[in-house]
């Protein structure tokens, strides 16, 4: 089954003088179940193709599916709630609510889901023992270490049982023992939940783990390689 | 609680002085607002009591259209035997009063004065003026030829306690009147018109004079308080004829101007509430637009995780409400604290104890406690943080996922 379906998809972005294309007419089919790497130095697009999958950034031009539904003409609340009951984010900065505990954390998304306080509870201890984090819930994100935080933004990207996790540049600030464990947790998490997984990066370790890898260049997809084939 | 809740309140502590400040500032004003309205309604309170006191009373019964046109022939039949009915009603009372004009001569000098005919034992539980007497007494007997008058048009009349005055009037017939009475004492209420322009002689000889029979004008009652006055003009109303003959005006229908007084004193203390509520409001939407503008990255990542933007302006919202609840709860407290100080050991200011001595009247101020005094401030300011936060709120629906988490 196709998770995520993008066809012919074209944006441009102004910057001073110069028009700079970050997505040219791309199409890409993404299984479910998957784990695929996108792959470009800056600016060459893997960002906003993550950003147009996830419905954060639209395109100017060209179609997005995510599990066959098109996502690329819903409204703003569309897709607010398609992001927040399909889709788990995770981010290069951890991008955790400072004020709030990790086990709040992750509980957030879920309260906004509009679930029951027990079941809430319940979950974040879960999926905090899942990531390797048991018994650190109490703790703010300013208390925890780069590896830590990034594990915290991990339980909560999946915590609702996505049925697809955008990672960008999940590894940048981290060093590359706890980039492994972090991409091993993936492969986990991929394997346990069945959850598709599409990771933008320019690390080589990374890109070693994901079972395809999308290579782009100025907004065009120039490679891509089944690496379990290979 | 829920996590929207504890997020907000967290979020406000994240930079403590400015929330501080800003709930400070908030807490002062309403502090302010709630001494200020609360020592309002107390002045207020005794502007009327005491604007009152000196001659209206709290009601009155009169006979129809005097009210409007205060003409000789409109009477109370029986005035005297109907005040003393109506002070048999719980907590009122009440004295018969006659009122008409007449020329007041001394051996030098002629003026006009208004003459009241009062009953001398219950005069001053309706009235002040006999307790401002100055020089010689007030009345004392029902029925002599004698008269209280203000010390200017003593002076006007060149007159003394002792002295004769001769009245020249018409009669309740039209025919004329004419009388010869003794000063019996001089008063002074501070107030021009009355000090030169009143005159009291005692309802029986002024029944006789004036050809009035066993009427008056008017029965002047008071009420135990403002407060009981309805209540008090019910009774009245239950102990009158059922023909229609008499009717009860409250001090609102007797004395219009003073509400209008009032009313163009609030007019000017609201706009100096208002404007305090504005700087209060200002200080907010400062502190809001600084904290979403601050927070722009972070409001990205939570619409990123599916948070719409409706739902980020109610919790910037929530933030503002928990901040106003603060200011309400802490300003009516303590505000409250400080007025109930005042409200029991008075309130004064230099000049105002020998000013109020001159009229009789009470020279501290008492602030009045009530719910509306205590939150009706606070609670405007409450309304008005919620709409400085507005803008803030309603900007983060314009935002957008990736630009905001761009942002620094």
């Amino acid at each position: 089954m196709t998770a995520v379906r993008c066809i012919d998809l074209c944006k441009t972005y102004r910057q001073g003088e110069e028009d700079i294309k970050a997505l040219d007419h791309v199409s890409i089919d993404i299984e479910s179940g998957d784990i695929v790497c996108l792959s470009a130095p800056s600016g060459g697009g893997k960002t906003t193709l993550l950003n147009s999958i996830g419905g954060l950034d639209r395109p100017d031009s060209g179609e997005i599916y995510i599990a066959g539904q098109r996502i690329d003409t819903l409204s703003k609340s569309g897709l607010a709630e398609l992001r927040l009951n399909h889709i788990g984010f995770v981010f290069q900065a951890y991008n955790l609510i400072p004020v709030l505990t990790a086990s709040e954390n992750i509980e957030f998304v879920m309260q906004v889901q509009g679930r029951s306080r027990g079941e809430r509870r319940d979950k974040s201890e879960e999926i905090l023992a899942e990531v390797g984090l048991a018994g650190m819930g109490d703790r703010r994100p300013a208390e925890m270490s780069g590896g830590q935080q990034q594990r915290v933004a991990v339980a909560r990207a999946i915590v609702s049982r996505p049925t697809l996790v955008l990672a960008d540049e999940p590894t940048a600030n981290l060093d590359s023992k706890t980039s492994d464990e972090l991409m091993e947790l993936f492969i986990r998490l991929n394997e346990t939940h069945g959850s598709t997984f599409v990771i933008a990066t320019h690390d080589q370790r990374v890109m070693g783990y994901a079972r395809r890898l999308v290579k782009m260049l100025d907004g065009r997809i120039v490679d891509d390689i089944d690496q379990q084939a290979a | 609680m829920p996590i929207e809740v504890r997020l907000a309140w967290r979020n406000l502590w994240r930079q403590p002085k400015r929330t501080l400040l800003t709930t400070g500032a908030m807490v002062f004003s309403n502090v302010l607002l709630v001494f200020m309205i609360s020592l309002q309604v107390g002045m207020y309170g005794l502007m009327i009591e005491n604007g009152l006191k000196v001659f209206t009373g709290h009601l009155q019964v009169q006979a129809p259209g005097y009210i409007d046109d205060a003409k000789m022939r409109l009477v109370v039949p029986d005035a005297v035997a109907l005040a003393g009915k109506l002070r048999d009603v719980d907590g009122i009372s009440a004295a018969a009063r006659g009122s008409t004009f007449a020329l007041a001569s001394s051996e030098d000098r002629t003026y006009g004065m208004a003459v009241m005919g009062v009953e001398p034992d219950h005069e001053p539980d309706v009235s002040s003026l006999p307790g401002l007497i100055g020089a010689g007494r007030y009345l004392d007997a029902a029925d002599a030829a004698e008269i209280v008058i203000g010390k200017r048009l003593a002076r006007n009349l060149k007159v003394d306690v002792g002295d004769e005055l001769t009245l020249l009037g018409s009669g309740l017939d039209g025919s004329f009147a004419a009388t010869v009475v003794t000063i019996a004492g001089l008063f002074e209420t501070g107030i021009p018109d009355i000090d030169r322009g009143i005159g009291a002689l005692p309802i029986g000889h002024f029944q006789d004079v004036f050809y009035m029979g066993d009427a008056a004008h008017m029965i002047v009652a008071v009420a135990p308080s403002l407060e009981a006055v309805p209540a008090a003009v019910a009774a009245v109303e239950s102990q009158l004829p059922a023909d229609g003959e008499l009717v009860v005006h409250d001090w609102d229908a007797l004395v219009p101007e003073l509400r209008q007084s009032i009313n163009a004193d609030l007019g000017g203390a609201l706009f100096m509430y208002g404007v305090l509520v504005v700087l209060v409001a200002f200080s907010v939407l400062n502190t809001q637009l600084m904290s979403v503008l601050e927070r722009t990255r972070e409001f990205g990542i939570v619409m990123a995780l599916g948070l719409k933007p409706g739902r980020l302006g109610r919790l910037v919202l929530l933030e503002a409400a928990l901040m106003g609840l603060i200011g309400v709860f802490a300003g009516a407290f303590l505000g409250g604290l400080l007025t109930l100080y005042f409200s029991v050991n008075g309130f004064t200011y230099p000049g105002l104890e020998e000013m109020a001595a001159q009229f009789n009247l009470p020279g501290r101020l008492h602030p009045e406690v009530t719910l509306l005094s205590l939150f009706a401030g606070p609670l405007v300011v409450f309304a008005f943080t919620l709409l400085a936060t507005a803008y803030p709120a309603f900007r983060l629906r314009r935002l957008k996922p990736v630009e905001a988490m761009r942002a620094a």
